[in-house]
């Protein structure tokens, strides 16, 4: 393993920990229920990432995948009485092979096109679903969460740990790909597709690989949501504001490092939260706008690229 | 010509829309050839490069390069068949260091499935060596000016390590010296048996060059042979050299 590679995984062994700690020491269920949702949009805006600053397939089709990995942990549910783990990862196939389907079918178009043809395919999932009586249709589901295990303390933390995890994992593997041999391919896509193409990179069979991983995290993401809100209805569950802060996320953090997002999710998320906690959840989406303008005229490159900005003119400033 | 062909086009077609930009195109090019693409602005060179290396899809006809229909395949099957380019107006991976863009066909075609680069990254520092842009090798392409421009364009089909390169007016807006420069390299590279294609409109260093010169005008060829017969043909000073 490189020195990068053992420090990444340090990093992310301390996170668990820490989190592990948190559980056991604070006291205040809040903490856990916000959290969550924070780390929720951690997996989110990592998995927007892999294919929209990568790639550069502007994805604003997020709740498709959210919702669809909601719905498929409803049905584990309902259908299979199926414990948490095996919720996220039919949510996770669901999705993945949802993404693969999406991609065979528009990632032939470019630019804005592609981003149009995803709106489109969370409306007509949406609409499905609303249409589907098994999973509670327009009206929505109530879900029972499972007796305390008394595992963790509470169901809440429990929850929060498994949004731990998943965060650190979508982390691991957008990191994974970004230093493969896949993550040069794809920015070489983004770059110019047809040079990319005509440097021997399969450019569709590595779009098809960027959406179906970042679907299926989007999908593992949205399984949760089942127990932890309870109550699910289609309007919320493929809400529009997955897809907007999924990409206004990477968007302030930077898309060129799986750091960016990880930190713009962490960022938005949390003041988001504090947001709508002390002042208003009507003003947390002015806050939204304004950072997002702010950053997309300020720092295009988002919190990594004025990082290493700052690294570069230090380092440029310390040589003689 | 004696012996198969390296690359074959029969009858190839391609219209946009109603415009007819390639009609019946038909030619050969044997193995180690240096052939030399002429033609005015609008003739179909570039639209006869695509259908080849697999950007564009021909209506009508078929592409065989070492003995095998290519026609429907895609552009990145055929780099890895030996098949490269260069582009006419230079299309650098922007985002990437002029040596990360050589990683890019090193990466997909000569070592491909390759797990450690170690390797694959000193070819690409003989590459840019060779191509005079060792210098720069941790630059961003995007910063690169136009001359680098072309020549990282060559460097980066090259990595592809090709049979077949075809270089798409590598030499556009070079200088003099820089020309000749490029010239000999392609030269160089045609002596280890790399079979080249050169649409050029600098006609010293095409009629140099080529062994063999097809002059293309309105998606069809109008004439071909030496380099001299095509400067005596009327046809040709018409179209294209004028009179």
């Amino acid at each position: 393993m490189t020195r990068a590679g053992a420090k990444f995984w340090v990093g992310a062994a301390a996170v668990m920990l820490l989190a592990l700690a948190a559980t056991a020491i604070l006291k205040n269920e809040y903490w856990f229920y916000a959290g969550f949702v924070v780390l929720q949009f951690v997996v989110l805006a990592t998995a927007w990432n892999i294919l929209g600053g990568y790639a550069g397939y502007v994805n604003f089709g997020t709740s498709a995948f959210v919702g669809a990995g909601t719905y498929a942990a409803i049905v584990a549910i309902k259908a299979l009485a199926a414990p948490l783990g095996v919720q996220i990862l039919l949510a996770a196939g669901i999705a993945g092979l949802l993404g693969f389907a999406t991609g065979l079918l528009t990632l032939r178009l470019r630019g804005i096109f592609f981003s149009i043809a995803t709106v489109a395919v969370a409306i007509v999932l949406e609409t499905f679903i609303v249409n589907w009586r098994f999973v509670g249709g327009s009206t929505g589901i109530q879900i029972l969460r499972p007796v305390d295990t008394g595992l963790f303390g509470s169901y809440t933390k429990m929850l929060f740990l498994v949004m731990v995890g998943l965060s650190v994992a979508a982390a691991a593997i957008a990191r994974t790909l970004e230093i493969s041999w896949i993550g040069r391919g794809l920015r070489a896509v983004r770059d110019n597709e047809e040079a990319a193409e005509s440097c021997g990179v399969p450019t569709l069979r590595l779009k098809l690989i960027a959406c179906t991983i970042s679907g299926a995290l989007m999908g593992a993401a949205g399984a949760p949501m089942a127990v932890y809100q309870s109550y699910i209805e289609p309007a919320s569950a493929f809400s529009l504001n997955y897809s907007i802060l999924a990409l206004a996320m990477p968007i302030v953090g930077g898309t060129a490092h799986w750091s960016g997002p990880v930190l713009g999710a962490l960022l938005f998320g949390t003041l988001q939260q504090v947001v709508s906690a002390t002042i208003s959840s009507e003003l947390n989406r002015l806050v939204i706008g304004v950072m997002l303008i702010v950053f997309v005229v300020g720092a295009p490159a988002g919190i990594v690229g004025l990082w290493r900005k700052w690294a570069a003119k230090r380092a440029g400033a310390g040589s003689p | 010509m004696n012996g198969a062909p390296l690359l074959s086009v029969e009858g190839l077609v391609k219209r946009f829309a109603g415009f007819v930009a390639l009609s019946e195109i038909r030619l050969a090019v044997a193995p180690g050839e240096r052939l030399g693409l002429i033609g005015p602005n609008g003739s179909g060179k570039t639209t006869l490069i695509n259908c080849v290396s697999g950007l564009l899809r021909p209506e009508q006809g078929a592409i065989l390069y070492d003995g095998r229909a290519i026609t429907r395949m895609p552009a990145f099957e055929r780099t890895r068949l030996g098949i490269a380019r260069s582009f006419q107006i230079p299309r650098p991976f922007r985002s990437m260091s002029v040596l990360e863009n050589l990683m890019v066909p090193l990466d997909y075609v000569a070592h491909r499935g390759q797990l450690r680069d170690t390797g694959a990254q000193d070819e690409a520092m003989a590459l840019l060596a060779q191509m005079g842009l060792a210098e720069k090798a941790q630059a961003f392409a995007g910063s690169l000016t136009q001359v680098d421009l072309r020549k990282l364009e060559l460097a980066r089909a090259l990595a592809a390590r090709p049979k077949l390169l075809i270089s798409d007016e590598a030499m556009a807006g070079l200088s003099g010296a820089e020309i000749e420069e490029v010239l000999a390299l392609l030269w160089r590279l045609n002596e280890t048996g790399i079979t080249v294609i050169m649409i050029e409109h600098i006609m010293s260093a095409v009629m140099r060059f080529s062994q063999r010169v097809i002059c293309l005008d309105a998606g069809k060829i109008i004439a071909e042979g030496t380099p001299t017969q095509m400067v005596e043909n009327p046809e040709v000073r018409r179209a294209y050299l004028g009179a």
